[in-house]
């Protein structure tokens, strides 16, 4: 009831001030209000690659303490996309980058704007592993720490702690905390990868098809961190797995060559799509 | 045109010619790749047995470390000073090349925009190619003596000055002698180096690199934690392989050295290196026995070039880094 209600008053405010309204748009914009707040937010973003237009004008938010999942068929610059949010995106050389990235409500694009403090705020987790081979699983825990000047031993051996439990690694290694990251296996080396990006205390974290590299436990023990993470972080990961979205994302958003397609709660998107594409994606037609 | 395929496809094999094709192939690639195995034996061979005489009379031991090479009048031959100049030289050719290198390497590799990047790497091969007697004319011609009026003379008037004990230690300023050639061996090798920094740096996987970056690492942080210590096996090894050259080197160091057999050397003044001594003296080794010790000396800086290999092989098996694991 009270939702309805509500509704009708966004419907209203959004026909007096002739913003193109979609239900879609209606649903998000309600459950801005409903539950949580809007952590990033992308406005007319317009990534290309030359003159290849990999992401065209999209638009969307992403919300606190919310999974958010990237899904499209391949070449569809949802990684573009991700890479963009953190300015891993600057990196590429041929790229260029036009609209905003606002992370709590500031453009991180902004010329003024260091993306070497941006890339602290925002964490990344990539698709194969990435431990650093010649530094200890400790080091490698506290790599980002020490880059900031941090040398306190006593606080160090805390954080380290810390980020490796809420990867859910810490039982697994706390006996060989000086062995090298190297000699994990690889589901043990991309959650040492999470550990490492969660100790320098991001606000955001992005994955980048963080288990498309891993077997099928090391993936389900990621996908349990994932859901436990939310709750303290922003989450938004780039997924070839569907079911993999269905199952840990709250937002999903659907790219197609450059656009973004659809938009809205996971559940909707899987169970009602608005857009036949995104239908014919999910049902395997194309992709 | 599918029909001619099939055509093609369906016709008689040439056996006979493929069957030979491959036995012969095979045959060829098999005696070539022994004769490699063979032609190191024999070598090693040849200078064992030539040096024979020497190493009888004054014993392997013995004629390393002996001090005095008189080939006029005593007929006594130690290989101490040549393995001593040899070794100075060379290290000290390596610690002056070895930072510039790695520095020329990173900045190649890492910050020259594409087009300089090309146009050092190529100039780096270029120099590398450089015959070394034409780097030892000009080193006899231009460096020496600019040495002698900028460095040597000005060094050498103050120490006889102020601190005329040091005098030996300095040695007479003429130009040629340790130092001089010590720095053209350093610039000799930096090309190596710098090559084998920048293949090094180049095998870096760009995920490392971005698993600094996504950190929140600057840019030389991110050569400093993910780039320098993966290609930390290249680099070593690399170095390593250019300090073999550096023992091997010849032409421009006997010209630049000063060709001094006597011990003690000094600072500035004439020295010997091993390659130094047998170029100068295997024309006129007329006894047996001098002719022996120079190839004595041939073999010590053959074992000397096979240990160094071995060294490098070494560095590259423990320090390079397989599949994000450190061996």
């Amino acid at each position: 009831m009270e939702l309805l209600t509500l509704r009708k008053k966004v419907k209203s405010d959004n026909n007096t001030s002739s913003v193109m309204t979609t239900t879609n748009e209606i649903e998000t914009t309600v459950e801005k209000k409903e539950t949580s707040r809007v952590r990033m937010e992308a406005r007319n973003l317009t990534i290309k690659y030359g003159t290849n237009v990999a992401v065209r004008n999209l638009s969307m938010p992403i919300y606190n303490e919310k999974v958010t999942a990237l899904v499209g068929p391949s070449g569809c610059g949802k990684t573009t996309f991700l890479r963009s949010l953190n300015r891993m995106h600057d990196l590429t050389k041929s790229a260029s980058i036009t609209g905003e990235v606002l992370l709590d409500g500031n453009d991180i694009y902004d010329p003024k704007v260091n993306p070497v403090t941006i890339r602290r705020k925002i964490g990344m987790v990539f698709q194969k592993p990435t431990p650093f081979p010649t530094m200890s699983i400790y080091d490698n825990v506290v790599a980002g720490l020490k880059l900031v000047g941090i040398r306190d031993r006593k606080l160090l051996n805390e954080v380290c702690e810390i980020a490796l439990t809420q990867a859910a690694l810490f039982d697994e290694v706390k006996d060989r905390l000086n062995a090298p990251g190297g000699s994990l296996s690889g589901g043990q080396q991309q959650r040492l990868s999470i550990a490492r990006a969660l100790a320098i205390k991001p606000e955001v974290i992005l994955m980048d098809e963080p288990t498309s590299s891993l077997d099928p436990k090391s993936t389900m023990k990621i996908e349990d961190l994932i859901v436990e993470l939310k709750k303290k972080y922003s989450i938004v990961i780039v997924t070839h797995n569907l079911a993999q979205a269905a199952r840990i994302s709250d937002y999903s958003a659907f790219m197609y060559l450059g656009d973004l397609v659809e938009y809205g709660k996971t559940k909707k998107i899987f169970q009602n799509p608005e857009d036949k594409r995104t239908e014919e994606y999910l049902t395997g037609k194309f992709g | 045109m599918k029909d001619t395929t099939k055509e093609i496809l369906e016709r008689p094999l040439h056996g006979v010619y493929r069957w030979w094709g491959d036995k012969l192939f095979l045959t060829i690639s098999v005696i070539l790749g022994l004769s490699i195995i063979a032609l190191a034996f024999a070598m090693a061979w040849v200078l064992f047995k030539e040096s024979s005489l020497a190493l009888n009379e004054f014993g392997v031991v013995g004629f390393l470390k002996g001090r005095v090479w008189d080939p006029g009048v005593n007929f006594v031959f130690g290989a101490l000073p040549f393995l001593f100049g040899t070794m100075v030289t060379s290290v000290g050719a390596l610690a002056i090349a070895f930072f510039p290198a790695i520095a020329i390497g990173i900045f190649v590799g890492e910050y020259a925009p594409k087009w300089l990047g090309a146009i050092i790497e190529n100039l780096i091969h270029l120099i590398a190619a450089i015959p070394s007697v034409v780097v030892g004319i000009w080193g006899i011609f231009v460096f020496a003596p600019w040495m002698r009026e900028k460095v040597y003379m000005p060094v050498f008037m103050w120490a006889a000055d102020h601190a005329p004990s040091l005098l030996p230690i300095v040695g007479t300023p003429i130009g040629y002698g340790m130092t001089t050639a010590t720095i053209i061996l350093a610039l000799m090798i930096i090309p190596y180096t710098t090559a084998l920094t920048r293949d090094a740096i180049r095998q870096v996987p760009k995920e490392q690199r971005e698993a600094a970056y996504a950190l929140g690492a600057t840019k030389w942080e991110v050569i400093r934690m993910a780039v320098l210590p993966y290609a930390r096996g290249g680099i070593l090894s690399g170095a390593i392989l250019s300090f073999g050259r550096a023992i091997g080197e010849t032409m421009a160091v006997a010209m630049l050295i000063g060709n001094k057999n006597t011990f003690p050397f000094s600072i500035f003044g004439p020295a010997a290196t091993m390659p130094s001594v047998i170029i100068n003296e295997f024309r006129e080794a007329v006894g047996n026995l001098h002719l022996s010790s120079l190839m004595a000396i041939g073999l010590a800086l053959f074992v000397i070039s096979l240990i160094v290999n071995l060294i490098a092989a070494f560095i590259i098996r423990k320090y390079s880094i397989t599949g994000g694991q450190a061996v």
